[in-house]
């Protein structure tokens, strides 16, 4: 895919809503579009963390695999990201992440941005800013999970 | 009789059908018994239903309020009176009380869109809603519903909500806290659905009913994406037992959740919604 439609769909993802024309000309210069089938694996719990993704299409699962069982915790669709934490150094997959449809998204490298980050501060002022949104409404919803508040008084799922 | 005097004479009702929504919950259907009949109502009404020798139940009413004659409950079997109301067989009788309390403000969403947020159980009086927006379709603009249970198996109405969802100009999203690999839908609490969502909030009315921190949520949710605090409407649930207001068991603030209940605006939520111990 060329630059320019790159930046095109760079644009209009809600991730880099803020982000300035030079910024996202710098993440296009990173991204390569890929596809996934449907009940694809993307990564595992434990593997290394490489890739960030802008979602542009289709939605994933992420799940947690239990002696006997997993769980999904969180659906990702398009709009929204995967693999923050390949924005973090040193920090391994905590979920694994299956598609339940075709996804088509945008990946980039993360050991690249975090280097773009140490070298345009303003570049890496917006994206951690975006990141902590990211992770804080991901921890609003995980309480709210954790609350269990649809279950019957004194009956906990977990 | 006085209007009071009125509100507590019951009417023999028989139990029609009686469908297992999940595990715990179940949909009761009424008839009127021994030539009485079953007052009408409108959405987001309840009615008392007394249970010989257990014990009388306030639950909403979650069927068609165009039903004629009939009246439909969805009832979580929690306690000894929920589960003595859920064992009823078809044939067998109670006795009703119906309808009480304020129904939605389904005059305020006229020419606007219907936004409805439901949570577990939430989703059996906003049904009535759903139903009556279907019915006038030409009243409203865009339908949505934005339903979270807590797994797959304890989504209610998943047929109808399969079926409303193919209808056009309306919209139903679905989501559940926690999913196994068979489910295919989406994981994530009921806030999480609102990224999906084209919300013109000028021209929306919410309707919101579900466990009371969820409707926190929610509301700043709504608030945040800058729909008017008038423009919300809550279900709120509280202990009631006489329904007129009498006894004081589900005062809230300076309101009787049964009388002035059970639905308010947001307005006059708020100071109440976020108060400790209240």
């Amino acid at each position: 895919m060329e630059t320019k439609a790159l930046i095109d769909l760079l644009r209009e993802h809600p991730f880099l809503e803020g982000f300035k024309p030079p910024h996202i000309q710098k993440m296009a210069e990173m991204a390569h579009e890929v596809q996934f089938g449907r009940d694809q694996m993307i990564f595992r719990e434990g593997d290394e963390c490489g890739l960030f993704y802008l979602i542009l299409s289709g939605r994933i699962a992420l799940e947690v695999s239990a002696p006997g069982r997993i769980m999904r915790v969180h659906t990702v669709g398009p709009g929204e990201e995967l693999g923050w934490s390949s924005l973090l150094m040193g920090d391994a997959k905590h979920f694994q992440a299956r598609t339940l449809e075709p996804v088509r998204a945008l990946a980039l490298d993360g050991a690249r941005l975090r280097q773009t980050c140490e070298q345009d501060h303003g570049f890496g002022y917006l994206l951690m800013l975006q990141l902590v949104r990211i992770v804080a409404q991901r921890l609003h919803a995980t309480r709210l999970q954790l609350l269990d508040i649809y279950a019957p008084r004194g009956v906990k799922l977990i | 009789m006085s209007p009071t005097a009125a509100k507590w004479r019951s009417a023999l009702a028989r139990v029609t059908t009686v469908d297992k929504e999940t595990h715990d919950t179940f949909t009761l259907s009424l008839e009127p018994a021994d030539g009485q009949t079953l007052e009408t109502f409108a959405p987001g009404q309840f009615s008392m239903l007394y249970v010989f020798g257990v014990s009388e139940l306030p639950i909403s009413i979650s069927g068609d309020p165009q039903e004629d004659g009939r009246l439909t409950y969805t009832v979580r079997s929690v306690g000894r009176a929920t589960q003595a109301l859920v064992s009823r067989q078809p044939g067998q009788t109670l006795r009703v009380r119906s309808p009480f309390g304020r129904p939605w403000p389904l005059e305020a969403a006229r020419g606007k869109d219907v936004l409805i947020v439901a949570g577990g159980i939430g989703l059996a009086p906003l049904r009535s809603v759903i139903y009556h927006v279907l019915r006038h379709r030409e009243d409203y603009v865009r339908l949505m519903v934005l339903y979270g249970a807590r797994s797959p198996t304890d989504l209610l109405y998943r047929k109808q909500l399969a079926q409303w969802a193919r209808l056009p100009d309306t919209q139903i999203l679905t989501t559940v806290d926690y999913g196994g690999t068979s489910w295919r839908g989406q994981v994530g609490v009921v806030t999480t659905l609102f990224r999906h969502l084209r919300l013109h909030s000028a021209q929306t009315v919410a309707f919101i009913c579900g466990p009371e921190i969820m409707m926190r949520y929610v509301t700043r949710q709504l608030a945040a994406r800058g729909l008017p605090e008038s423009q919300i409407y809550l279900s709120m649930e509280r202990n009631m037992k006489c329904a007129v207001g009498f006894c004081g068991r589900c005062q809230l603030g300076p309101y009787f959740v049964c009388k002035d209940g059970p639905i308010f605006s947001y307005e006059e939520m708020r100071p109440w919604l976020d108060r400790h111990e209240l």
